[in-house]
């Protein structure tokens, strides 16, 4: 497999595109947010779920005109995992008695079974929502200080600028699609967080690496031959991540479909972010040698030099 | 150069995976469907005769139990399947009556060398195994003016005490406002009240002849923190009833209660016991001369069988308790103190004044349902009604007049104080308490998470391991020895910490398994490039190698810690259960990425001279 190493793609000379790209599917997110924002599950608008089993299949219109015919409002149906399984959510207040006012008006007994009826609250919703939305923020708040620790701010600023770019494209992704946003959601959002910070930090390791030992070439031809260097290592990772995820997706059963949905989505664009958006940011910063300059005595730095 | 591990570090690596596997082992052990049996209060024995009951009742309905064994006054038995489990549940309830409580339980199977150590099976949430939750809410907004309320009434009497005139003691917007009768009163008054009261905030305007008492941001948290606690125990106490096995009661945020209750299928029958209320009532003891029909005969609660006979005149009721604790009087015997309000201690000290020497009794009555089986129709039929159980927690003599605040004192021991005091506290009033959200979730459904997630988690370590193999050939093997040794050490780290597993839980192990194998990536990938593109020896390849990814996986995996840190103090259930199992997997897969590889690439490759590694 030696003469995969031998890779040097000239990453830089297509940020330009990157940085277009970039932009123009952040402009579709934001823009997406801000027109029709995300399609809240019932985790944070509030209301009532009922799920279903049919002994067999039923025909999901007919549902709807039987619960329509009944007087319901605003609600959704929806096939849960297989073709006998539905979930009817509602938008209605929760009394113990919903699931089964459901159940009968939908069937006997015999035919349709209640798997459970559960009220979310949105006040709950509301709570949740702004403790995930702090968490946010105090996560970033502590990797931009540990990272200008360790590194220095201009990586700070590329990781977490980085990061928002990919936290911002995932909330779009919801967005545009109209996938449900729901908690397992933002779990996964939060996982995103880690996992792009991962892969971004990698990358930055060995950048600071690089502008700290190899003597010849500018910052662009440094961050170039860095991600040259972590190719691999990001692409083996978010494959076998990917794997994992994969499984999840497809074998993992309805209740964290979402949630593998946004990690793979998170993933890719994760890796995408740490070859191209992280490290043309720091050219942007005009990140040079002098930001990551050692204070050490004379001759300790040749412990790391090259022959 | 040689790669050697000195014998300490391999020793103490395996030490670690160990002890590891054998906190992860008992998780290899089915639990047992089984049965619980308790006595419905402390004080009912459970022992060989109820042992023999159930085990002719057992014979009876046809089912054969895999096991019956007692332990500290409760009734275990096991059996062979969930369905004679339920079955059984019906059979012995039926069997025993009301005073035994026949509860759903899984019995782990655990061998006892195992115990001894103290490894247990994970814990699993909810959603894997079926039950209710329920989010409640205090109301706070009530706790705070009750609490005005008690002052205000406190106020009134001590100023008519003192002889200090006031025209009105009004609950306002938080505060307590007392309108004297005169201005220069405001200053006697103010000191006479401050000596009471130290956790108020006074403030005077003497214009209005206003005396504003204030709670500070502290001392209503402390009177917040009170009301969540009074229904903690309120609703520990009724769960406790349920005879559910591991039900978990916990505050949440400042003014939530979570009560998740495994194994609990009727939400309504559930509801009902924890919105269930208690009272209490104060009441003298009859004398020999009374009328029979002013006298009520009331078993005491702890000592069955033993009765007493209280007048059927009420002096006071829990209503007008405003606090009862601990405390000691000054032989350091045990003590309850209890506070009444106002209205409370004017009905005491007019009711104990003419009777000092008498005794009296204090009543802890509870509503509850209970469900009887009736035929009607020839049709078996489930009906439930509603009764109130009333018996005596305290019987005591009356020592001088009492007011609002008096002591029972004479109990046995701290503990037998502690819990009248919990009782005393349970029949007052509390803070009202809301359902704000409530889940059930089927067993069944549990059963098909937990399913899928452990065969997602097959399918993925699967799927890792063959490419592993595939790209790193020898090297794979190492990194797939670590990953099973990291799945091992999570899990062993997950049960022997009593942490919950829930599904975002299972997500996360996924989600370390995949970046686990990360460290392993970055670790290979450079010695490959030390290998090849600088040409170093092998053995000392492997020197950099781990060298310099060390300082790479440290870097990434601190900020992902952070994050996962970050996640566990901020969020709740879902959010908290996935960050648990992600920071620890973070932890096991450090060591066993590193360490663990490192000390079977050293076994491998370190003791001999090497052209070619194949990597």
């Amino acid at each position: 497999m030696s003469k995969l190493l031998n890779i040097n793609i000239d990453f830089m000379r297509a940020r330009r595109l990157a940085f277009i790209l970039s932009a123009v599917l952040l402009l579709a997110s934001v823009g997406s947010l801000a027109t029709q924002g995300l399609k809240l599950g019932l985790d944070f608008t509030g209301g009532t779920l009922v799920e279903l089993h049919y002994q067999e299949a039923p025909d999901l219109p007919q549902v709807r005109d039987q619960l329509e015919a009944a007087g319901y409002e605003n609600f959704v149906v929806q096939n849960y995992g297989s073709s006998q399984d539905i979930l009817v959510r509602l938008s209605q207040g929760f009394s113990p008695q919903v699931g089964e006012e459901v159940r009968s008006l939908l069937g006997d007994e015999n035919s349709v079974e209640l798997r459970r009826a559960e009220f979310v609250g949105a006040q709950v919703g509301e709570e949740l929502r702004d403790q995930g939305g702090l968490g946010m923020l105090v996560s970033l708040l502590c990797v931009m200080v540990y990272v200008a620790f360790r590194f220095q701010y201009k990586f700070a600023l590329g990781s977490v600028l980085a990061l928002g770019h990919d936290v911002l494209l995932l909330l779009g992704f919801f967005s545009i699609l109209r996938i449900d946003f729901d908690l397992t959601v933002l779990a996964a959002l939060l996982a995103v967080i880690g996992y792009s910070l991962n892969d971004t930090i990698v990358v930055y390791d060995r950048i600071r690496e690089n502008f700290r030992t190899v003597r010849e070439g500018g910052p662009m031809k440094l961050i170039n031959l860095s991600i040259n260097q972590t190719l691999i290592r990001t692409t083996i990772t978010s494959l076998t991540t990917l794997l994992v995820l994969f499984s999840l997706l497809i074998f993992g059963g309805e209740m964290i479909h979402n949630f593998a949905l946004a990690l793979i989505v998170g993933v890719l664009v994760g890796t995408y972010s740490s070859i191209y958006i992280a490290g043309t940011l720091l050219l942007s910063l005009k990140v040079s040698r002098e930001d990551l300059a050692l204070p050490v005595k004379e001759g300790v730095l040749e412990e790391d030099g090259r022959p | 150069m040689l790669n050697r591990y000195p014998l300490w570090k391999n020793l103490l690596i395996l030490l670690v995976i160990a002890v590891g596997i054998i906190y992860a082992l008992p998780n290899l052990f089915p639990e047992d469907p089984a049965v619980q049996i308790t006595g419905s209060r402390g004080a009912i024995e459970v022992g060989s005769s109820q042992q023999n009951r159930v085990e002719r009742a057992l014979e009876a309905g046809g089912i054969t139990p895999k096991a019956v064994s007692q332990e500290n006054s409760t009734l275990l038995v096991r059996f062979n399947h969930a369905d004679e489990q339920i079955r059984a549940k019906d059979l012995l309830q039926a069997a025993l009556g009301d005073d035994y409580v026949v509860a759903l339980n899984q019995a782990p199977t655990t061998p006892e060398w195992l115990k001894s150590v103290g490894a247990r099976s994970v814990n699993l949430g909810l959603d894997l195994r079926g039950g209710v939750h329920f989010l409640m809410e205090v109301d706070m907004q009530a706790a705070l003016e009750q609490q005005l309320n008690v002052t205000a009434s406190e106020i009134r009497t001590t100023l008519r005490e003192e002889r200090l005139r006031y025209r009105q003691v009004s609950v306002e917007d938080g505060q307590v406002r007392v309108l004297m009768a005169s201005q220069d009163l405001l200053d006697p008054a103010q000191s006479r009240l401050m000596s009471d009261l130290s956790e108020y905030q006074f403030t005077q305007e003497p214009e209005a002849r206003l005396l504003v008492l204030s709670l500070d941001e502290h001392a209503v948290r402390e009177v917040e923190d009170y009301a969540v606690d009074q229904n903690l125990t309120t609703l520990r106490n009724r769960v406790n009833e349920l005879g559910v096995a591991e039900p978990l009661v916990q505050r949440s945020g400042r003014d939530r209660i979570v009560v998740e209750l495994p194994g609990v299928q009727d939400t309504a029958a559930a509801k009902r016991v924890l919105g269930a209320t208690a009272n209490l009532e104060f009441r003298l003891e009859a004398k020999r001369s009374a009328d029979p029909l002013d006298v009520e005969e009331f078993e005491y609660r702890d000592r069955p069988g033993r009765t007493a006979e209280l007048e059927r005149n009420i002096i006071t009721t829990g209503n007008n308790v405003a606090n009862a604790s601990v405390g000691f009087d000054e032989n350091n015997n045990p003590q309850v103190d209890i506070r009444l309000n106002g209205q409370g201690g004017r009905l005491m000290s007019q009711a104990t004044a003419p009777n000092v020497g008498r005794r009296m009794g204090v009543l802890f009555i509870e509503h509850k349902t209970r469900t009887k089986v009736v035929r009607e129709d020839g049709e078996r039929v489930e009906v439930r009604e509603p009764y109130t159980e009333r018996s005596i927690i305290s019987l005591a003599t009356i020592q001088s007049q009492l007011g609002s605040s008096f002591r029972i004192t004479g109990i046995g021991n701290t503990q037998e104080a502690s819990e009248l005091a919990l009782l005393m506290r349970a029949g007052a009033l509390a803070a009202p308490i809301y359902f704000v959200e409530e889940r059930t979730i089927g067993p069944s459904l549990g059963e098909k998470n937990i399913e899928r997630g452990i065969l997602s988690i097959q399918i993925g370590l699967a799927l890792v391991v063959l490419f592993m193999l595939a790209w790193y050939r020898t090297f794979g093997i190492f990194a797939c020895v670590a990953l099973t040794t990291n799945l091992v050490l999570l899990v062993a780290l997950l049960s022997a910490l009593g942490a919950t597993l829930t599904l975002p839980g299972i997500a996360g192990i996924v989600l370390t398994l995949g970046m686990a194998v990360d460290a392993n990536v970055l670790i290979n990938a450079r010695i490959k490039e030390e290998i090849y593109h600088r040409g170093v020896s092998p053995q000392a390849a492997i020197n950099t190698g781990y060298e310099k990814a060390f300082a790479t996986i440290l870097d990434a995996n601190i900020t992902t810690f952070l994050v996962a840190i970050i996640l566990f103090s901020v969020g709740t259930g879902p959010v908290k259960g996935f960050a648990v199992t992600l920071s620890l997997g973070l932890l096991t897969s450090m060591f066993t990425a590193i360490a663990v590889t490192r000390m079977q690439v050293n076994w491998v490759y370190g003791k001999r001279h090497i052209q070619r590694l194949p990597i």
